[in-house]
């Protein structure tokens, strides 16, 4: 047994126990490629049955137009129930990373927004797609990581997870996160992807694109919505995005690679990590441990 | 050695086919504190060159920062996650860290050294094919070391490494390095049970012999870490093993398909084979595999499988499929040996939840045998576990259930114990044999019964039980309600502290573990009463609510009413009748309720009863205008 062969039978065998002991679970679906990966899993977990959650996706009203595009499209061709929140305090103060700042801006629409849809539908499991090679704190989380009624992470006081026996009991307002794509590193995804030809959303893969150059970052001109400084002109370059969140805060790179053995290659050559596009890990050390406390996925 | 391989620029293709083909090995790295766990993984990430730049320009100014190793760059601060961890420079979970050679992929769980978080440290050796147990050179085999490698050993890690770390602190002297490995052997032949245990003289923090054959040590001519899990053989013994497979989900997508899913725990199967379910031992052959894939013709453990059988049985969440050639035992009584993971101390004849495979059932946990003090491995006589604490006992569950011994299979012998208010798991259990009285004792079956007495005596058998702190007014209640009960004409009996503590409980003191004790007792007595046809008053302080749980669950839904004399304990305090308050005030009376012990008032009590605005004789009647309803 190869260890993908491995990875997929434990992402496999953790939707089943979900669903076998939640009362209403959902998956979170951030239309990335571990989201792919994770929805691919679970067609596999429960064929020749149909997935037997909904999916939902936590819109910031931000996201780059083709993941819109390639959401909707999945979930028509996959035939599951897609839930699309958005959280409506954030819509009325016309939330908008470019002035409210990038900290502010995923407070309000993505760890508000979510607490708030999860309160809204009382969900008591939510799938997510993270792994513990993204970053140090997740490195700690259990499979099974439970949440209090306010939706809060108590990294000193987790449950010990033995074996792969999970203890899914709750009371009332309690909830767990649960994310089958533990063990799975951002090679073993790619690899995954490849082998299994799962699709995942065009801008992964590069392509001339109009850009401009922020602090050294490059950001995609993505709609009318983009502020342009008086001096500032797009400029066309060959760039892909190597981790997809909110245009305004997604770094692209320059790159050639526009098949998938190529982003592997260059995923393996290059000489920065994942997460560095994402402007949230920045701030300190320990946003992303704090950022899980208050419920940020 | 390193994931950048020269595949990866020339052929891609390549590097990923070989990629592919990789094996899985999980290690945990254990020892005691200061033994260098978190540096030796930190060096193992950072000579395979896992590291990205900015990670290790970011570890660069940590250990500055954060660091204890002067300029050098602290790889420890590569590991430890949690923001209380680089703080207190301590690990306090297990961390998962991931690196691949190009013949195998790596899954890592760093472990704790403390031994406060011990219960971290047994997570990541429920999972591990390899123990790495690292120790200090200068400070020899320690305490932790024997507990962790005990842990291990219990487990069921058949592989161990011993990591004699820090040699560069000793000069790398091939004479104190003997000496440790003398001293662990010793302790492992006489206490351990591990199929193997390979030494390796290293510096984790300067890499001697990590990766690459150190020339201090000129006197060592083993493998080093890297070339030990590059070449370890890790029996498929999950394999060769006897078929199991644990129903986790019944796959019912139309009414022509009726599948059983779940993930082989041990053994293979085929198409056509004959196999057993528990419990119950009803026969049946496999009809299909189904995958996504399409149909296999066979399987084996550590696949995810859909199976469908020839014919129309029962089967749920819970059964497990296995051969019939060595089919599962089945029992509801076992004896384990538990590892205690709660702050709050194991109660025996407490009730918790127990969660086996995908089995989950109501468990008793019985008198503890001994409890066996890791440091000396001495087996102590005791009454409770504390945290962290390894003890042998016999638990009973309200129902048969499918097993094997731990020892045969992780699996079906594996359990955890869930506390039912909390829902935390607080124990770690495995199962070393069924007991056989449990299929020795029958029911006597008796003509007379309990409705037959009840009927006899015109009346509903009940248990009224009273709960609140003392001076709260039970006895005084209880006291009116029987005089009023009797002078209707009902048959009844109270029991109170005084009358059992004098007699059947006189050996129990005060302990939570006593009090617990001496409840289930009660609770059992009134259960006789009811049956007798009686209805029984209980007047007890009963604190906890696990245990008035158990008591309801001993008799019919209808037949426990819980009544809550809710008095606040200031008024308690006031009152003292008794003058135990001012007593306990003064240190006088240890273990109090409501002062030195806790009091868990009731989620829902039939009956609540405030006595700051009901006289004793208003109470007792409001009880009975309930029970006569």
């Amino acid at each position: 047994m190869s260890h993908l062969d491995a990875l997929e039978a434990e992402a496999i065998h953790i939707m089943r126990e979900v669903v076998a002991e939640a009362e209403n679970p959902v998956m979170l679906y951030s239309v990335g490629k571990d989201s792919s990966v994770m929805l691919h899993l679970a067609r596999k977990a429960f064929h020749p049955g149909k997935i037997p959650f909904p999916i939902m996706h936590i819109d910031t009203m931000w996201k780059f137009s083709e993941m819109i595009d390639f959401r909707d499209k999945t979930a028509e061709d996959l035939g599951v129930d897609l839930i699309v929140h958005i959280n409506p305090e954030g819509k009325e103060m016309g939330m908008n990373p470019f002035i409210h700042g990038s900290s502010k801006h995923t407070d309000v629409m993505k760890t508000d927004g979510l607490k708030q849809a999860l309160d809204k539908y009382q969900f008591d499991v939510a799938f997510g797609g993270a792994r513990r090679d993204e970053e140090k704190s997740r490195a700690k989380e259990r499979i099974f990581s439970f949440r209090t009624s306010k939706h809060r992470w108590d990294p000193k006081n987790q449950r010990p997870e033995l074996w792969n026996l999970y203890n899914s009991r709750k009371n009332k307002g309690e909830s767990i996160r649960v994310f089958p794509l533990s063990n799975w590193t951002e090679l073993d995804i790619w690899q995954y992807i490849h082998l299994e030809k799962i699709p995942i959303v065009p801008l992964y893969f590069s392509k001339e694109r109009p850009v401009v150059e922020r602090d050294g970052t490059l950001i995609l001109v993505d709609d009318e919505r983009l502020p342009l400084e008086e001096d500032e002109r797009p400029m066309m370059k060959s760039v892909r995005f190597r981790t997809l969140g909110c245009y305004p805060l997604t770094g692209a790179v320059e790159s050639e690679a526009d098949t998938l053995p190529e982003i592997i290659q260059e995923m393996l050559l290059t000489t920065t990590s994942e997460r560095q596009g994402r402007t949230i890990d920045h701030d300190s050390n320990a946003s992303m441990e704090k950022k899980k406390q208050e419920g940020y996925f | 050695m390193a994931h950048v391989s020269e595949l990866i620029s020339t052929d891609i293709d390549s590097y990923l086919k070989s990629h592919e083909e990789k094996s899985l090995l999980r290690f945990i790295t254990c020892g005691s504190v200061d033994d260098g766990k978190s540096t030796l993984i930190g060096r193992m990430l950072y000579e395979s060159q896992m590291l990205f730049d900015d990670q290790l320009s970011a570890l660069k100014n940590d250990s500055k920062k954060l660091g204890t190793q002067g300029d050098e760059i602290d790889f420890a601060l590569l590991v430890d996650g949690l923001a209380a961890e680089r703080e207190q420079g301590i690990t306090i979970d297990v961390a998962y860290r991931f690196f691949s050679t190009d013949k195998r992929k790596y899954i890592v769980a760093d472990t704790p050294g403390h031994e406060e978080y011990t219960r971290n440290m047994a997570t990541g050796a429920s999972t591990a094919d390899v123990a790495i147990i690292l120790i200090d050179a200068k400070q020899g085999v320690l305490t932790q070391t024997r507990r962790h490698s005990f842990i291990v050993s219990m487990v069921g890690v058949k592989k161990v490494l011993l990591a004699v770390n820090k040699l560069d602190l000793v000069d790398y002297s091939e004479d104190v390095y003997r000496q440790i490995v003398s001293d662990y052997s010793d302790f492992a032949e006489s206490a351990l049970d591990i199929e193997s245990i390979t030494a390796v003289p290293i510096s984790a923090l300067l890499g001697d012999n990590v990766v690459e054959r150190s020339e201090n040590t000129p006197w060592y001519n083993g493998e080093t870490i890297m070339q030990y899990l590059e070449n370890i053989e890790v029996q498929n013994q999950r394999k060769q093993a006897s078929f199991r497979m644990p129903v986790q989900w019944v796959n019912r997508p139309n009414p022509n398909f009726r599948g059983f899913s779940g993930l082989i725990a041990s053994g293979e199967t085929k198409v056509g084979d004959k196999v057993r379910l528990h419990p119950g031992g009803k026969e049946s052959t496999i009809e299909s595999i189904v995958t996504w894939e399409g149909e296999l013709q066979q399987a084996s453990a550590g696949q995810s499988v859909t199976i469908t059988l020839n014919d129309e049985i029962d089967v749920s969440r819970g059964d497990i499929i296995a051969t019939p050639t060595d089919p599962c035992g089945e029992s509801d009584q076992f004896q384990s040996r538990i590892l205690w993971m709660s702050a709050d101390a194991m109660i025996p004849g407490r009730q918790y939840i127990f969660k086996s495979n995908t089995q989950s059932a109501t468990l008793t946990l019985g008198k503890l045998k001994h409890r066996i003090e890791v440091n000396t491995l001495d087996h102590l006589p005791a009454k409770t576990l504390e945290l962290n604490e390894i003890g042998v006992c016999n638990i009973s569950l309200d129902k048969r259930i499918a097993y094997d011994s731990y020892d045969n299979n992780q699996t079906l012998g594996g359990f955890i114990v869930i506390d039912r208010l909390s829902n935390n798991t607080v124990g770690m259990g495995l199962i070393d044999f069924a007991l056989r009285r449990s299929e020795n004792i029958h029911w006597q079956k008796m003509d007379v019964s309990k409705e037959s007495r009840a009927e006899q005596k015109s009346q509903t058998p009940k248990i009224i039980w009273f709960t609140g702190l003392s001076g709260s007014g039970k006895s005084s209640i209880a006291n009116i309600l029987e005089k009023k009960l009797q002078a209707l004409g009902k048959h009844t009996i109270t029991l109170d502290g005084d009358n059992m503590r004098h007699g059947l409980n006189r050996d129990l003191g005060f302990t939570a573990a006593d009090r617990v004790e001496n409840i289930r007792r009660v609770g059992e007595v009134a259960k006789l009463m009811v049956n007798s046809g009686l209805i029984c008053i209980t007047s007890f302080i009963s604190p906890f609510e696990s245990e008035r749980k158990m008591a309801r669950s001993l008799v019919s839904e209808n037949e426990f009413i819980e009544v809550f004399i809710d008095t606040p304990l200031s008024v308690c305090e006031e009152r003292d009748v008794k003058g135990l308050y001012a007593k306990a005030r003064s240190g006088q009376i240890p273990n109090f309720t409501g002062i030195s012990s806790p009091y868990e008032p009731p989620e829902k009590p039939e009956i609540r009863i405030d006595t700051t605005k009901l006289s004793a004789e208003a109470a007792a009647n409001q009880i009975i205008e309930f029970i006569l309803a």
